[in-house]
C-alpha cells in the first residue's frame, strides 16, 4: 500500500472533538468540521441534523483536489485556504498539517476575520494531535513487528458474504 | 488508504470505478443507488454535464453492515472517463483502496478499453500503487449487445493476471453482474486490510 492507513483512537478522537468544539464556540460558527483528504469525514462539531455530512466531506475533498491541483499547474505548492461566500451561509476550508482539511461554516454572526484568527490557532492544535497518532502508528507498528494487529486479520468468506446478504 | 475508526467502530474504504467513456460506471453506480435499502445508502451525488456527462465524479457512500464489530462503509466514486479529463481522473484515484475497471463489450471499443486500462495503470503508478498488487477487478459490461467480443478474446487483451473478470449487463433491469462486481472487490479490499502493510 503507498500510504499508511489512517487509525483513530479513542483518545485521539476525543482531543479533536474538543478543540472542534472550542473553535466553533471561539469563531461563532455553525459548524465546524473535519474531513480527510480522500473525503472521509473524522469529526463534526455543531447542528448537523438537516446535513447531509458524507456528501459535504466528499465534495469539500474533491473540491481541496482540484484547488490544489490548480495551485500546482501556475507553480504554487498549495493554496491551503479556500473561501466560499454566500447571500447567507459562508464556508472556510483550510488544510490542517497537510493531512487533513478543517471546514468551518459560518453566517452573519461571525466574520472572515475572527474564522480566520480561530482558525490559525484551532489547526497548530489540531495538527499536534494528528502527529501524536502517527506517532503512535508508528510505535505499535514497530513493537508487534511486522504490523500492528489488524481487527480485521481473520476475517473469512463468511464475513463478507454475510454483508452482502440483504 | 483506508480509514480506521476505533472510537466509533467504523471503518471506510474507497473503491473507484475506472473505464472509457460511456462504459457504464454511473450505470452500475445508479444500479447500486436504485437498489439498495434508503438506510443503507446516502445520496448518490453526480458532477455532470448538462448532457449527462460525468464531468468530475459521481459519489455513492454505501453502508454495508458489520465485520468483526466494525460498521463498513464503502464510498463509491466513478472518474469521468473522457480522455481529456485526465486531470481529474489522478485527483479521484487518491487515497483509493479497491479499482473496478469496466470495459465496454463492444468490438468498436475496444481499443478505448486498452487505451484508458493503460491511463489507469499509469495513475496508479504516480500514486505508488501496482495495480498487480492492489484490489482490482475486471467488469466486462454490455455483455448483450450484438457486436460484444468474446469473453477469452477480452480476457486476453485487458487482464493482468489472476484479477476477477465478471460478466455485466448494467443496463439491464436486473443489473445483471452489477452487485457480484462489487461484492468482489469489497471482499480483496476487506483481505487486503488483514495483510501487513
Amino acid at each position: 500500500m503507498a500510504t499508511t492507513d489512517v487509525v483513530m483512537y479513542d483518545e485521539e478522537f476525543n482531543q479533536i472533538k474538543t478543540i472542534l468544539s472550542k473553535l466553533r464556540t471561539d469563531a461563532n460558527a455553525k459548524l465546524v468540521f473535519l474531513v480527510d483528504k480522500n473525503g472521509q469525514q473524522i469529526a463534526a462539531h455543531g447542528n448537523i441534523d438537516n446535513l447531509d455530512t458524507t456528501s459535504l466531506a466528499s465534495l469539500t475533498a474533491g473540491n481541496v483536489a482540484a484547488t490544489d491541483a490548480l495551485a500546482k499547474l501556475i507553480g504554487e505548492k498549495e493554496f491551503s485556504v479556500l473561501f466560499h461566500e454566500g447571500e447567507n451561509d459562508n464556508i472556510h476550508i483550510s488544510i490542517v498539517g497537510l493531512r487533513v482539511i478543517l471546514v468551518v461554516i459560518f453566517d452573519e454572526r461571525s466574520s472572515l476575520g475572527l474564522v480566520r484568527l480561530r482558525v490559525k490557532k484551532a489547526a497548530g492544535e489540531l495538527n499536534a494531535v494528528f502527529d501524536s497518532i502517527m506517532q503512535k502508528v508508528e510505535a505499535e507498528k514497530a513493537s508487534s513487528g511486522a504490523s500492528f494487529e489488524s481487527p480485521f486479520a481473520e476475517i473469512t468468506d463468511e464475513d463478507i458474504d454475510s454483508l452482502f446478504s440483504e | 488508504m483506508t480509514f480506521i475508526n476505533y472510537a466509533s467502530r467504523e471503518i471506510n474504504c474507497k473503491i473507484v470505478y475506472y473505464g472509457p467513456g460511456l462504459c457504464g460506471k454511473t450505470t452500475n453506480l445508479q444500479f447500486i443507488y436504485d437498489k439498495t435499502n434508503p438506510t443503507a445508502k446516502g445520496k448518490l451525488i453526480s458532477l455532470a454535464t448538462e448532457t449527462d456527462r460525468t464531468l468530475f465524479f459521481d459519489f455513492l457512500p454505501l453502508e454495508l453492515g458489520n465485520v468483526r464489530g466494525f460498521k463498513t462503509r464503502f464510498h463509491l466514486y466513478t472518474v469521468p472517463g473522457q480522455v481529456f479529463y485526465d486531470a481529474s481522473r489522478k485527483l479521484i484515484l487518491k487515497g483509493v483502496d479497491g479499482v473496478i475497471f469496466v470495459a465496454d463489450s463492444q468490438r468498436e471499443r475496444m481499443d478505448a478499453n486498452v487505451e484508458s486500462l493503460r491511463n489507469l495503470e499509469l495513475n496508479l503508478k504516480t500514486q505508488g500503487y501496482d495495480i498487480k498488487s492492489i484490489p482490482y477487478v475486471l467488469q466486462l459490461n454490455k455483455r448483450d449487445l450484438p457486436s460484444a467480443l468474446p469473453v477469452e478474446e477480452m480476457r486476453a487483451k485487458l487482464t493482468f493476471g489472476n484479477e476477477p473478470v465478471l460478466e455485466a449487463i448494467a443496463f439491464s433491469d436486473e443489473g445483471i453482474g452489477v452487485f457480484d462486481t462489487l461484492k468482489a472487490v469489497a471482499k480483496l479490499v476487506l483481505q487486503d486490510l488483514t495483510k501487513t502493510t
